[in-house]
């Protein structure tokens, strides 16, 4: 059985970066992708985006205190 | 030369020493165990040997010249006359002498298996590798036969701590060293020594290498006598044995003779680099004390480590007994000044304060304003002495740097352990007082978490004008009013403070301007209310209120109270006399409770009003003031707590009794149904759970009757409620516990059950589950409790105890690996979290960015479209 693991409201929502928004995103933190917070290939998320290893996935999260957060790991194997 | 070279370290590998880098490194072959001839100088050839380096002013080092500090120290080596284990290499010999061939030294695998695993071995991490190396290792073990030259394997034992037995033979060091030699370096590699690594037979030393004497410093004691180091001691009885070992094996002794020898130098060595082995009884000093050799150097909280570079003893400290003193500022630590003597802040001498400077050398040594050390521009360091004073004096001028005793109004970190908080540390101001003890404002007691029943306390003085800045604007007491755990202040009035600022606020009294001035001139202040609240006879009066105004700023403020001062119950939710009306600076309506200047959780409301309007030093200054008016107010008007604060109305205690009378039989009649089997579980509870839920929900309920019972009877002027109302001291429910009942007590979340078979106490009925036999107290602690209830009342106090005292120490553990794992993240510039090596934790502090401290409460001060636009 296939389930959607986004339709359950724990599961922020996410998706994977396109590589001039990768190149913004390091260049704005000044850093290399290996200074990034990591996600494994393994990690369902990872693998219901169909993730490879070296994609940069962005978390949108929501919050009481800050509303809405952007949050963003590092595909490693 | 001053180049600083940065970049990361990527990987540190350990190796084994081999005999010959030993040698190499070595300048000197250590060969006698006496160290200094009859002149007292060091014997070519010993172990203090001038060639490993020097440790007395004056000498030079034999091999590289240098002087005491220059010279790095250099190794010396000991032959053995016998080779012997490395105590710490015994684990990895067993391995080896099990896993290969007794007789041809192979690995005890077919050659296939063995490239196969070669083969893997060299595609795989470090990690992945130990796990082959177990994996190969356990193949090895039910292996009889060598598969590369058929010899019949016989099992080995290792009797510990150092002895390998093969069958009833000993295999001596010699024979293990002969084994090891013949293991290829392919099959040394499967079993997790590598050829780049060393070879195995590096692990039975036949060389031992001396250390520097730089690492083993000996002492010249004021006698004149020397005293060496441990290990120097523990390398002289190597040598000794040595020695005499090599002269019995060149004499031919008997066997027995060097067997003993032999095992003795075994001893030596194997105690040399680990004192605490079991099955080996610790080589001790002459004095009994157990020799401190290598590991012991090392290991643990008292090694290296955690003693010497994880934690540092500081110069410019003091430690000292606190205790309290209103009248300082809260701001302010008292100093006194025999510490004020002897710590110091380096000032530099310039044209401006060169005349302020020659005076306090002038005052040096002996009276208080004066300095400890003059520092002359090419960085000497002069003591000044009834001696020197005079020649100091002559040549200070601008550029020198004086040490100055430290006076009032220096900076100053104070600190309590343990420091759980960044509050822990604060920076102080300094004023020097007379006796012997720190001295601190009552409001800082509270970050601290500081009582004065002995409590001691540390001071530091910071040395540089950055420090001082960061102590200033960092570290300062003003600048840490608001924690940064829940936004509000953790500084506030406490206890008697609290409930002087309340009746003060509360009284109907009227104050005569003679006594209004007074009190205010207590604080500090020195005019009167701007407008009188009556006349009468010439005299002003004034009310309490008007007198707690002056201390405010101008400032508007609405909020609530703790209760309502004029009822003891107050059934109306929203009660006007709650409502606390500050309008201008002027206090129209309410009272001052801990809400408005406590400190701690919802307290301290008011403060932080003022904070947000007026900033630190206003709020601080105010915090001080309100503190010390509801002292002096309180010593005027008079406070204490009595007996009879206990004492209730008859009607009172009947209907306590009626309360719990009613509770008894209702109780009574659930156990009955329960009996009977009438009784209905709840949804996923047992029935006996059930039972246990109803009995606990109406003894809390007739509990809370009791508890409002008293609130109801007590009188308006009973003390103990007034401290429980303004919030000063304990609760209704510590009167209720004193007059009315102590209540249900728990053990571990339930009513107590432990005890004997089916009951809690010989004293009840087998099956008793009635209220009394599951420690319900219905006593009050005034009126005495019954021996039973007593009993149960010692049980949950001891439990509690216990509890306490295995809880802290685990908690402190956890924060101590919490603190060593998070303290080098940080919020840079750009507000990300990142940890030492630029790595990102958090993209934005708290995903929110908000700084609590600047926080009301965890919420913008600023209204939210304020903040976008």
């Amino acid at each position: 059985m296939e389930i959607d693991i986004f339709k359950n409201k724990l599961v922020p929502k996410s998706r994977i970066l396109k590589e001039e928004e990768e190149k913004e995103l390091l260049e704005k933190y000044n850093i290399s992708k290996k200074q990034l917070p990591r996600i494994l290939v393994s990690d369902p998320v990872a693998k219901a985006l169909n993730a490879k290893p070296g994609n940069i996935i962005e978390f949108t999260r929501e919050s009481k205190t800050a509303g809405m957060s952007k949050f963003y790991r590092v595909v490693v194997a | 030369m001053n180049e600083i070279i940065r970049d990361k370290i990527g990987a540190i590998e350990f190796r084994m020493l081999s005999p010959k880098l030993i040698k190499k490194m070595a300048v000197v072959k250590v060969i006698t165990p006496e160290l200094y001839d009859a002149d007292g100088y060091p014997i070519d050839g010993s172990l203090m040997d001038l060639k490993m380096g020097v440790i007395d002013p004056g000498l030079r080092c034999r091999t590289c010249g240098g002087k005491v500090k220059e010279c790095p120290g250099h190794f010396g080596y000991i032959e053995l006359a016998r080779p012997v284990f490395h105590i710490r290499y015994i684990p990895l010999i067993y391995i080896f002498l099990r896993s290969t061939c007794s007789s041809c030294g192979r690995l005890l695998l077919p050659q296939a298996e063995i490239d196969k695993w070669l083969k893997k071995m060299s595609e795989v991490d470090d990690e992945k590798k130990a796990i082959i190396t177990k994996i190969i290792i356990n193949k090895t073990k039910l292996i009889k036969k060598c598969p590369h030259c058929g010899a019949k394997q016989e099992r080995i034992k290792l009797v510990k701590p150092s002895t390998f037995m093969q069958g009833s033979t000993k295999l001596t060091p010699i024979d293990v060293l002969e084994r090891l030699k013949r293991v290829p370096d392919t099959d040394s590699e499967l079993l997790g020594i590598s050829p780049a690594a060393g070879r195995p037979e590096w692990m039975v030393l036949t060389v031992l290498p001396v250390p520097p004497v730089s690492v083993r410093p000996s002492i010249t004691l004021e006698s004149g006598e020397r005293s060496e180091d441990d290990l120097t001691h523990k390398l002289g009885d190597i040598v000794r044995t040595n020695q005499r070992l090599l002269e019995n094996l060149s004499a031919g002794a008997p066997e027995l003779i060097i067997e003993d020898l032999w095992d003795l130098l075994q001893y030596h060595v194997t105690t040399f680099f680990a004192n605490n082995i079991a099955q080996i009884p610790p080589a001790r000093h002459r004095s009994g004390r157990p020799l401190k050799t290598l590991t012991e150097r090392i290991k643990g909280k008292e090694g290296r480590f955690r003693k010497n570079l994880a934690g540092k003893r500081v110069n410019f400290s003091a430690r000292t007994v606190i205790s309290p003193d209103s009248h300082l500022a809260v701001n302010e630590v008292g100093v006194p000044e025999v510490i004020a003597r002897e710590l110091t802040v380096p000032e530099r001498v310039t044209e401006w304060n060169l005349k302020e400077m020659k005076e306090l050398v002038k005052n040096a040594p002996h009276k208080y304003p004066s300095a400890n050390y003059v520092i002359t521009p090419d960085g000497k360091r002069k003591v000044i002495s009834d001696e020197t004073r005079g020649a100091i004096l002559e040549e200070l001028a601008p550029g020198y740097i004086v040490e100055r005793h430290l006076r009032d109004g220096d900076i100053a970190l104070f600190n309590r352990q343990p420091s759980l908080h960044r509050i822990s540390i604060m920076g102080h101001r300094v004023k020097v007082l007379p006796y012997k003890t720190f001295r601190m404002n009552l409001c800082v007691t509270i970050p601290y978490n500081a009582d004065f029943d002995g409590d001691e306390m540390n001071l530091h003085i910071p040395q540089t004008e950055e420090a001082r800045a960061e102590a200033e604007i960092l570290l300062g007491v003003e600048n840490n009013i608001v924690t940064p755990r829940y936004g509000l202040p953790i500084i506030g009035a406490i206890q008697d403070q609290i409930t002087g600022c309340y009746l003060l606020t509360k009284t109907e009294e009227l104050f005569s301007q003679e006594k209004a001035a007074e009190l205010l001139a207590s604080i500090g202040i020195f005019e009167l209310p701007k407008k009188p609240a009556m006349k009468k006879g010439g005299v002003k009066y004034y009310t309490g209120k008007q007198i707690f105004s002056m201390i405010l700023p101008d400032i508007d403020y609405i909020g609530t109270s703790k209760n309502c001062p004029y009822h003891n119950v107050c059934n109306n939710p929203d009660c006007k006399y709650k409502k606390v009306i500050i309008e201008k600076g002027e206090l129209k309506q309410g009272v001052i409770d801990a809400i408005a200047i406590g400190a701690e959780a919802p307290k301290g409301k008011l403060t932080q009003a003022i904070i947000n309007k007026y900033g630190n030093e206003v709020a601080i200054d105010f915090i001080q003031k309100a503190a010390l008016l509801g002292i002096n107010f309180l010593q005027r008007h008079g406070f204490t707590t009595l007996l009879t604060d206990t004492d209730l109305p008859q009607e009172a205690i009947r209907e306590i009794k009626d309360a719990f009378n009613h509770a008894e039989k209702k109780i009574d009649e659930i156990i009955k149904e329960y009996h009977e089997g009438k009784l209905k579980a709840y949804p996923g509870r047992t029935v006996r759970e059930t039972l246990e839920f109803k009995i606990i929900e109406i003894i809390n309920r007739a509990r809370n009757r009791t508890g409002r019972i008293v609130e109801s009877y007590v009188k308006p002027n009973n003390y103990t409620m007034i401290m429980a109302k303004s919030g000063a001291r304990g609760g209704v429910l510590n009167l209720a516990l004193m007059a009315a009942s102590v209540g249900q007590l728990s053990l571990r979340g339930s009513r107590i059950r432990k005890g004997y078979r089916n009951r809690t106490l010989p004293h009840f009925k087998w099956g008793d589950i009635g209220p009394a036999a599951g420690g319900f107290v219905r006593h009050s602690y005034k009126g005495g409790l019954t021996p039973t209830e007593f009993f149960f009342n010692a049980i949950t106090g001891r439990d509690t105890i216990m509890d306490t005292s295995m809880r802290t120490p685990k908690s402190g553990y956890l924060q101590r690996r919490l603190i060593n794992a998070l303290q080098d993240l940080k919020v840079e510039y750009d507000n990300t979290v990142r940890d030492a090596s630029g790595r990102i934790i958090q993209f934005t502090y708290g995903a929110d960015g908000l700084d609590v401290t600047k926080s009301d409460h965890g919420k913008l001060l600023i209204p939210k479209e304020e903040v976008l636009k």
